[in-house]
């Protein structure tokens, strides 16, 4: 096949480029300039697109012996993900960016432009796998599962999954780092790569208040009763505890946790930790990576982080939205995330939380 | 499989002279600066070399100075003649909207650190500077000017600049142009233009990397960038890199077969307006170089149409900067009044002495289908 590889300048990506062309695809490295303005540097673990990270990523391309491009994606990168990041937000709900980047620019964006450049799929060093079976070609786990990043990838249709390469899913990351230094590839010990990329100082609260402004509002407990002040209600997670700067305590000292963020009144609201916990999910804008659910109640796992435990579930879909009900309660979860069914190691789709009880 | 290279504004081959001048004189011992036997030897060939590019450029001997590129080379001209004119109480800069970056960025530089005040004469639709704006500018603010640069034919489009009237108007403000492109490519004399400073680069001529020449007269004695052993009229510190002066100067005493080379790119030109009818030449009716050819093929991204001739083994380029790895609009695309969107549809071909019509068929056998692909995946 004819592949592009998308080559962040880290580790698994050089990895898989190497491996795809191993695999006798014919490859050319492809490294997605998201910033508009970059920085000269990545810092520790922090960020990436940076120059630093472009120049990594055409050495290893190099290394590897293919030919090595930059395409500009900064301008789709930004309307497509850093705008509904800072959207979400404000409305009061908590987005997962990688997601949306995967959702929009790499398996959107540049596999519908190495399509139309007479390209068969995209090369990503997503740990992942894919398999084909009856049903077509599926998405699955990784075989390591502390580095499984199928649930970012859940919002993959079929058609982009067809397009979909993951050389890395049946390996571990100790391994592949081995497999950079056997192969060459100065990137081989480079830092993973966390937070959010666009956030290069790891300040989330700090980035969106610079955009969304620090409009002071109330912070209530559930019977409406003003109990505190925040500065911008979008820099609080449901679930969260500490850093509340609560004046008046509960009656049994006992402590007070975000339940609710309410956008248009500018309200947090917050109360006992049993209040947090919910056992049905509701979640809109499905997508399926396989065959589509039905009205019909089946068993399954629902994942609601990249990196969360897969909770035993039922799920069906009733036509508008994806319902999932836990075994267990589960404590503290925001509108907006993704939420993703699991049918053993398989992903069976997945959508955006848009109510819990 | 053949891979074709049309982008001989990028650099162009070493040429057999060249090549032979500096492999023999990479194994010739001495600094050219030492007083001994070997030193004297090195500095023989050094001094055959500069008089040599002299006559090649039209200049005395004594006014070239060696520099390790033409970026150098007009950092020096640009800083040094600013420094110099600043002590009159004389503060602005005037450079063109077109120049190379190795312009603009030392003038936004001696901008935003040193106080300068930097003026861009801007274009007309066919790249060419505007002479009544220059002119308007020096009776309005003659006094106040520190030093002017503007490049003898710009690098994207090949459009000649009329350096002689530009001087003439300019009166007694030293005048600098970046003739790196020009040089060996059309008629140049230093003398003729009557300019105070004028940069060359060795490998835009079949020379090797890291050579570039500053010709100043000598009556300008402008303050150093580089400090050290005082080499070069003590503008330009650092020992003397002989065997790529002598190289220099072997390519740039070799003919360059201008006629031919511009045969071959008007072949080109005739043969893209034949296959692609929508595509058309920036600067086609202006005076240019004889290499050199910038197209807009509407409905295209560059970076993509980059990529499939580099698929389909042909080597071109935008011309422009790069940021990050990723094609900015052309400023001098932009300047001459293409929007953002038609600026990043253009390509340049640039072409060389060692081209031949069989490269020109390859290329055309590949363009239509590329600029096809190109619209589809833009369309995406």
């Amino acid at each position: 096949m004819k592949l592009i590889a998308a080559m962040s300048g880290g580790v698994d990506s050089a990895v898989a480029a190497a491996r795809a062309v191993e695999a006798g695809h014919e490859v050319i490295g492809v490294h997605l300039a998201l910033a508009a303005n970059p920085q000269k540097y990545r810092s520790g673990a922090r960020g990436c697109c940076t120059i630093e990270d472009s120049h990594d990523a055409r050495r290893a391309a190099d290394v590897i012996g293919i030919p090595f491009y930059i395409w500009d994606m900064a301008e789709e990168f930004h309307d497509g993900v850093v705008e509904d990041f800072l959207a979400e937000y404000s409305a009061g709900r908590t987005p997962n960016p990688c997601l949306r980047c995967n959702e929009k620019i790499k398996f959107a964006a540049v596999l519908d432009r190495a399509r139309a450049m007479g390209y068969d799929g995209v090369v990503t060093g997503h740990y992942a796998r894919t398999q084909i079976g009856p049903d077509g070609k599926t998405l699955h786990r990784a075989v390591d599962h502390s580095k499984d990043q199928s649930y970012v990838l859940s919002v993959l249709t079929i058609e982009q999954i067809n397009g979909a390469i993951f050389p890395l899913g049946d390996t571990t990351k100790v391994d592949i780092r081995a497999e950079a230094e056997r192969r060459g590839l100065a990137v081989a010990q480079k830092p993973d790569s966390h937070d959010i990329c666009f956030v290069p100082s790891g300040d989330n609260a700090g980035w969106l208040r610079d955009r969304l402004g620090s409009e002071v509002g109330p912070i209530v407990d559930q019977d409406g009763n003003k109990i505190g002040e925040h500065k911008g209600a979008y820099t609080y997670t449901i679930g969260q505890r500490k850093g509340l700067g609560l004046t008046v305590p509960t009656a049994d000292g006992s402590p007070r946790f975000v339940l609710k963020i309410e956008p248009v009144s500018n309200t947090v609201v917050v109360g006992a930790r049993e209040d947090l916990a919910i056992t049905t999910m509701r979640g809109e804008r499905p997508v399926w990576c396989g065959p589509a659910v039905g009205s019909e109640v089946k068993s399954g796992f629902v994942q609601i982080r990249a990196h969360g435990a897969a909770l035993p579930c039922t799920y069906s879909f009733d036509g508008n939205l994806l319902v999932a009900t836990l075994e267990e309660p589960l404590l503290g979860l925001a509108t907006g995330q993704a939420m993703v069914i699991y049918d053993g190691d398989r992903v069976v789709g997945s959508a955006t939380v848009c109510e819990t009880q | 499989m053949p891979s074709i290279y049309v982008d001989h504004a990028a650099t162009t081959p070493l040429s057999p002279a060249a090549f032979k001048a500096i492999s023999s004189q990479l194994q010739q011992l001495g600094n050219p600066s030492s007083l001994h036997t070997h030193g004297r030897a090195t500095r023989k060939v050094l001094e055959d070399a500069r008089e040599s590019i002299a006559r090649e450029v039209g200049s005395l001997p004594s006014e070239v100075i060696f520099t390790a590129s033409g970026t150098e080379a007009n950092n020096i001209a640009l800083k040094g003649l600013w420094w110099s004119r600043k002590a009159q109480g004389k503060s602005v800069v005037v450079i063109s909207a077109i120049e190379h970056h190795a312009i603009l960025d030392p003038a936004h530089w001696l901008e935003t650190h040193e106080g300068a005040e930097v003026i861009h004469i801007p274009v007309d639709v066919h790249g060419v500077i505007k002479l009544d704006f220059f002119k308007n500018l020096i009776a309005q603010r003659g006094d106040e000017i520190a030093v002017i640069s503007i490049m003898h034919s710009n690098n994207e489009t090949g459009v000649i600049q009329p350096i002689q009237e530009l001087v003439s108007l300019a009166g007694d403000i030293p005048v600098h142009t970046d003739a790196v492109q020009s040089f060996k490519k059309v008629p140049l004399s230093y003398k003729d233009l009557g300019v105070t400073a004028l940069t060359l680069s060795a490998h835009k001529v079949g020379g090797p990397l890291g050579i570039g020449v500053l010709i100043l007269q000598r009556a300008y004695e402008i303050p150093a960038l580089l400090h050290g052993g005082g080499q070069e009229r003590e503008i330009r510190s650092g020992t003397l890199n002989a065997p790529s002066i002598v190289a220099f100067s072997a390519a740039a005493s070799e003919e360059y077969p201008s006629s031919d080379v511009q045969r071959l790119r008007d072949n080109f030109i005739s043969a893209v307006h034949a296959a692609i009818p929508d595509a058309y030449i920036n600067g086609e009716v202006s005076q240019r170089l004889p290499g050199i050819v910038n197209i807009t093929f509407p409905g295209t991204q560059s970076d993509t149409l980059l990529l499939l001739l580099d698929n389909a083994h042909v080597s071109a380029s935008t011309g422009s900067a790069c940021s990050a790895g990723v094609h900015e609009a052309s400023h001098v695309l932009l300047a001459m009044g293409h929007t953002e969107a038609t600026a990043q549809s253009s390509l340049r071909f640039s072409f060389g002495a060692a081209s031949t019509q069989a490269d020109v068929d390859f290329v055309m056998s590949v363009l239509p289908d590329v600029i096809a692909t190109g619209r589809a995946a833009h369309l995406k």
